[in-house]
């Protein structure tokens, strides 16, 4: 692999293009955790609607 | 599809639909991985063409995402759609994250193509004006508190913003460019041979599904995160009278 020419510049590009698409999965599947466990509490608490 | 306007429906519709999505698009994803490692090096880039089963979507996505927030906007502003905006601030950030790496994919690309990672070229020059313009997206939103003061003012930027749409397209066109003019999407059929063009569609299609699973994603997001802003305000005005009642009892005791 490394007798390939530019091997250095093909590995960087698909790594920064991993890198970022699992920055944006990783954000969104946060995001939703956070957003679900405190509409939970909130449930809990009793403040929760049925439109969920 | 209309009923996909009301937020339980599309919060329904989202959970059933998403997992076959996200399935289809990792399929893809693998497809096309392996059809670009297979692919013959070209006759002038080498091996140095598989950054373009990379870079190539990410282009078409920074472009087509906007189209999509141009579309979510005028939903906005003329039909008030009420997911419209949700859908417009939910694409920012992706629209960010696809341009970025369109920027870098094509800068690696450039280094032992062009010889320089950068140039002053209209395409690249308007590509980083469609990222400097999804990052104000960004910002605007996070900046104005009022949800619909914030989507009003991102639809209209996003409207003014969309005539950069046109001057990525034909950039190449209209000036005399480094950047290769269109060879997939042409009058006259692409100009690149089929054994490299299958990957680069095959990308081009699982790109697109990861973008649709992360849109549905981040619309889900804004959904959830609206009813949670709208709970927390109920039960702290219900504290708040629950308080005034305790005052009142407490001062007339």
């Amino acid at each position: 692999m490394s007798d390939i020419p530019h091997i250095g510049f093909i590995v960087a590009a698909y790594l920064v293009t991993a890198a970022a698409i699992l920055a944006m999965i990783g954000a969104i599947v946060v995001d939703y955790r956070r957003l679900t466990r405190a509409l939970d509490r909130l449930d809990a608490a009793g403040k929760g609607d049925d439109a969920q | 599809m209309a009923n996909l306007a009301n937020p339980t429906v599309f919060l329904a519709v989202t959970r059933r639909a998403l997992p076959w999505l996200a399935l289809a698009t990792a399929a893809l994803f693998a497809v096309g991985l392996w059809a670009a490692l297979l692919a013959p090096p070209d006759y002038q880039q080498g091996e140095t063409v598989k950054i373009m089963y990379i870079h190539v979507p990410a282009a078409w996505l920074s472009s087509f995402i906007y189209v999509v927030m141009t579309a979510a906007s005028l939903g906005t502003l003329v039909w008030r759609h009420p997911l419209a905006d949700a859908a417009q601030k939910a694409a920012a950030p992706l629209g960010a994250g696809f341009t970025f790496i369109c920027l870098v994919t094509g800068s690696l690309w450039g280094k032992p193509m062009w010889g320089a990672y950068w140039v002053w070229d209209a395409r690249l020059t308007s590509v980083l004006v469609l990222f400097i313009l999804y990052l104000g997206l960004v910002a605007l939103w996070r900046s104005i508190e009022d949800p619909g003061r914030a989507a009003r003012a991102a639809a209209i930027l996003t409207l003014v913003g969309c005539v950069n749409l046109p001057i990525i397209k034909f950039s190449v066109d209209w000036w005399n460019t480094l950047h290769q003019p269109a060879s997939v999407f042409r009058l006259g059929g692409p100009t690149i041979a089929p054994q490299l063009l299958w990957p680069l569609l095959i990308m081009a299609l699982a790109f697109t599904l990861l973008f649709v699973v992360l849109h549905l994603m981040a619309i889900r997001n804004e959904i959830l995160r609206r009813r949670l802003a709208r709970l927390t305000m109920l039960a702290a005005a219900e504290g708040d009278a629950l308080a005034r009642r305790f005052a009142a009892g407490g001062s007339g005791a």
